[in-house]
């Protein structure tokens, strides 16, 4: 490690370090562990990708809410009653025959947490932010996303404060299902665009 | 739901007078373009922590940084920002969040670096100071194009916090679509002030960025009015 003074000296584990900074500001009233509880239980159990499965699963049966969610991604969103962080300016691209939408933040780890939760770790990892502005049709080959390559793909940097959503394609074969099984099919991984449902 | 990271917060930085630039590359987290990371390593069961520590990280942000003045969501990318780049690249994500925390209860005078390093029985590795004090970037506060303009990315290598990603700069692409005025991060995280300027989404080719021979591929990113010029 070569940060700082300590040339040399390994650091001390992380989980001390978070351990050593919680205490010291717990001392100062500024955090409490009943407090990180509480929080890290509502990202594990209120986020998730089963909130833009609904989303998605609504767009594939009702064209006039299609329109209006991509024309609108925060409001629309809102309208089936999902709050939350990281969706204040949501743009949803859809996927057509012709064109494959794929998100990625090269900067940091942007994400659109209210739809999608949380993001993996791979989104966040420097082979991901690296690669999909720069090879994006390896790179979603190699991810299990194959395109032919007549079909555009459209990468989208959040490099602001927009957030992006893809909407798949709605598979084959799936007219007789109903809203909740449509939901059901819908990945995470389809929603970032590395994936097809 | 109670979510600890503010994005409205605005507590402040020290607030900056004069210009000093002691470095001369951009940061480690600017990574469009980089190779030789290797493949994606996808874990299919993956908790959303795998620890309760990376949760901690993620409220001691917000905990680290109540009583900082002109404290942002910018802030706190810039103290990531400025780890050292072994320490970014080598360390798990929320990892970062953990040094931003304590680099920013440090800098403002919560705590000291001994105080966390005798607490945690070992070195407690910060990010580095910031290299510049002041704007450089003042920003236009404008919105001077339109969609269907050809706009080009100043080519500049700032050595404070921007979101102009290295790999556009000097690239030529066309604004897609206009969005509304946000404040430009360059200046929030350096001067209290705020300027704000419209950001719009530009839409590049991705076999003109890259010069390699890869076709139908678009680059899409979202730039402030002060990143672009006429080409």
């Amino acid at each position: 490690m070569t940060t700082g003074h300590h040339h040399g000296t390994p650091p001390a584990p992380v989980e001390r370090r978070a351990a050593a900074l919680e205490e010291l500001l717990a001392e100062q009233g500024l955090v409490s562990p009943e407090y990180i509880d509480a929080v890290q239980q509502a990202y594990e159990t209120q986020l998730g990708p089963m909130h833009g499965a609904r989303v998605v699963a609504r767009a594939w049966v009702d064209p006039a809410y299609r329109e209006h969610l991509l024309a609108n991604g925060t409001r629309a969103v809102h309208e089936l009653g999902i709050q939350g962080p990281e969706i204040e300016h949501l743009t949803v691209v859809a996927n057509g025959p012709e064109v494959h939408h794929v998100v990625v933040c090269t900067l940091c780890s942007c994400y659109p947490w209210a739809v999608l939760g949380l993001p993996p770790n791979w989104y966040k990892d420097p082979p991901y932010r690296a690669r999909m502005v720069r090879e994006p049709r390896t790179l979603l080959a190699e991810m299990g996303c194959p395109l032919h390559e007549s079909v555009e793909i459209q990468v989208w940097d959040s490099s602001a404060e927009s957030r992006y959503l893809v909407l798949p394609e709605r598979p084959p074969g799936t007219e007789g299902l109903s809203e909740a099984e449509l939901a059901a099919l819908v990945t995470r991984d389809s929603m970032v665009g590395v994936a097809v449902p | 739901m109670n979510l600890p990271v503010s994005r409205t917060a605005d507590t402040g930085w020290p607030a900056a007078s004069r210009a000093v630039t002691l470095g001369s590359v951009d940061g480690p987290h600017d990574l469009g373009g980089r190779m030789d990371f290797g493949a994606v390593r996808v874990d299919p069961r993956e908790p959303v922590f795998r620890a309760r520590w990376e949760a901690a990280a993620m409220v001691l942000v917000s905990a680290a940084s109540a009583r900082a003045p002109n404290y942002t969501l910018s802030s706190f990318r810039y103290a990531v920002e400025r780890m050292d780049p072994v320490h970014y690249l080598g360390s798990p994500y929320y990892e970062h969040w953990l040094t931003a925390a304590a680099t920013t209860a440090v800098e403002t005078g919560l705590l000291s670096r001994e105080q966390l390093e005798k607490r945690a029985g070992g070195p407690f590795p910060l990010a580095h100071p910031p290299r510049v004090h002041g704007v450089e970037n003042p920003g236009t506060g404008a919105a001077r194009f339109t969609a269907g303009d050809r706009v080009r990315v100043r080519r500049w290598h700032p050595l404070g916090h921007t979101r102009c990603p290295g790999y556009l700069r000097g690239h030529v692409g066309t604004v897609l679509r206009r969005h509304g005025a946000v404040s430009l991060p360059d200046v929030e995280v350096h001067a209290p002030r705020r300027v704000r300027e419209t950001v719009y989404t530009v839409r590049f080719d991705a076999g003109e960025v890259w010069g390699d021979r890869q076709t139908g591929v678009r680059l899409n990113a979202d730039l402030w009015d002060s990143y672009l010029e006429t080409p």
